[in-house]
């Protein structure tokens, strides 16, 4: 007799989990953003930390960094962070209780609290594509 | 007679590839096809039951209200996690339907989830009116008053029939096993929030326990799911706000601040010696 399987998503069903609300893809986008600048930020102390090896060393430690990849690595970096910022500010009235609405009678169709915040958020992420669009121009047009 | 007829007609054939799966004969669950003749108005559990009936009766499920009251036949359909008993198969699609058990539960067999653990983090919030004077169940002196404002707010989550499928929608659990859940966490917001209950403080610990309400980051997949319209992630996002709120109050009250705040006029120690006077 085999054993039961416990047929839980894991990771896979952050992303593929099923159908449902927009919402569920800004959570995941809003970790995998929030995980990203984390490295980031280890990566930036260790980087800056070579200043302390002198000159030579940090100039070595930023021409390496300067190749193409490390830039779009950075604009990345610029994304996340806007994405996370702008649905962060969101996510924090909204686990405080508030633009979510009030319990009420369910009556078909329902009515949730999902509804209640969409317009904040689609107010919000048109917000995070200009600031990445913008932020993209100066990166590699304007800052050129 | 010729009414019966006309509805009895057959509008499509729709296959459905089921999950099948015997612990006692399987290793590992595997789909099957079956071609359903799909008649108007036909719901998908009818047309598992069709299956039973004309095409393979070994086919497992758990059903039993057929009308979205009991909470027992929710599947994995098309992928959505929805009842089988109140979406008719040619809403969902007219040509093919997968149907699998819920995920993030075990599976028992064929399209039966193990809801023992879904279970008993439903026993661990209390979903009972707790009294503080336990006597006054048993021997109400009173009636215990209610107005219409009070229940509005929280009939709405006690519209939950157990079913499961906030859970098999939720990105948490699909990763935390020891998540309380959405529906554990609504149940418990029921009961805090309804103006006859005093259990707030006893429901505590499991409620905002390291895999309680703080788990939970808002996906909204439970309340899109909820065939109930019971609104789980309200009722979580209602519950992180009571307790931030709450503890917000415990803290401006503490001794300890209120200790700080007076410290804040300074008076000199008598216990510290005055400094030498200066010399030049
Ligand atoms: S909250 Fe909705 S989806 Fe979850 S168990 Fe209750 S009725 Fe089912
Ligand atoms: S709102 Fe919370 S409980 Fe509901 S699906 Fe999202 S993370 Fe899960
Ligand atoms: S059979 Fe009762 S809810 Fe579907």
């Amino acid at each position: 007799m085999a054993s039961t399987p416990k047929n839980k998503l894991g990771i896979r069903g952050w992303v593929c989990g099923g159908r449902y609300v927009v919402e569920r893809y800004a959570y995941i986008i809003h970790r995998i953003s929030g995980i990203g600048i984390l490295v980031y930020f280890i990566l930036h102390i260790f980087v800056t930390g070579s200043r302390l090896g002198g000159p030579e060393k940090w100039h070595s430690t930023m021409s390496f960094f300067e190749t193409p990849l490390f830039k779009f690595g950075e604009y990345l970096v610029f994304a996340a962070f806007a994405f996370h910022a702008l649905n962060g500010l969101r996510l924090f009235f909204n686990e405080l209780g508030f633009l979510i609405g009030k319990p009420a009678r369910p009556v078909f169709p329902y009515k949730t609290s999902i509804h209640h915040q969409r317009p904040w958020l689609i107010v919000l992420m048109i917000l995070a594509a200009l600031f990445i669009v913008v932020g993209g121009l100066d990166f590699y047009i304007l800052g050129e | 007679m010729e009414n019966s007829k006309q509805t009895k007609e057959t509008v499509n054939n729709v296959i459905f590839e089921v999950l099948r799966y015997n612990p006692e004969t399987d290793k590992k669950p595997r789909l099957e096809e079956y071609t359903v003749k799909v008649t108007k108005g036909m719901t998908v559990l009818d047309g598992l039951n069709w299956i039973k009936e004309n095409l393979d009766n070994t086919l497992a499920w758990r059903s039993s209200c057929r009308m979205g009251v009991c909470g027992s036949c929710a599947m994995f359909i098309n992928g959505r996690a929805r009842l089988a008993c109140n979406n008719q198969i040619m809403h969902i699609n007219t040509k093919k339907l997968v149907i699998k058990p819920l995920p993030n539960f075990a599976i028992i067999r064929d399209l039966v989830p193990d809801f023992e653990d879904f279970f008993e983090k439903h026993r661990t919030i209390k979903p009972f009116l707790i009294r503080k004077k336990a006597e006054e169940l048993d021997n109400p002196g009173n009636e215990f008053f209610q107005s219409p404002e009070e229940l509005a707010n929280y009939i709405q989550f006690a519209y939950c029939i157990k079913c499961g499928i906030c859970l098999a929608a939720c990105p948490t659990c699909a990763t935390d096993d020891r998540f309380t859940g959405p529906m554990a966490l609504t149940q418990g917001w029921r009961y805090v929030s309804d103006s006859r209950d005093e259990g707030a403080e006893e429901r505590e610990q499991e409620l905002f326990s390291r895999h309680g309400v703080w788990r939970c980051h808002f996906a909204g997949a439970c309340s899109d799911a909820c065939p109930k319209g019971v609104d789980p992630a309200m009722a979580i996002q209602l519950l992180k706000r009571d307790m931030f709120f709450k503890q917000y109050e415990k803290r401006k009250k503490s001794p300890a601040r209120r200790e700080t705040e007076e410290s804040k006029e300074w008076k000199p120690n008598p216990d510290i010696p005055k400094p030498p006077d200066p010399t030049v």
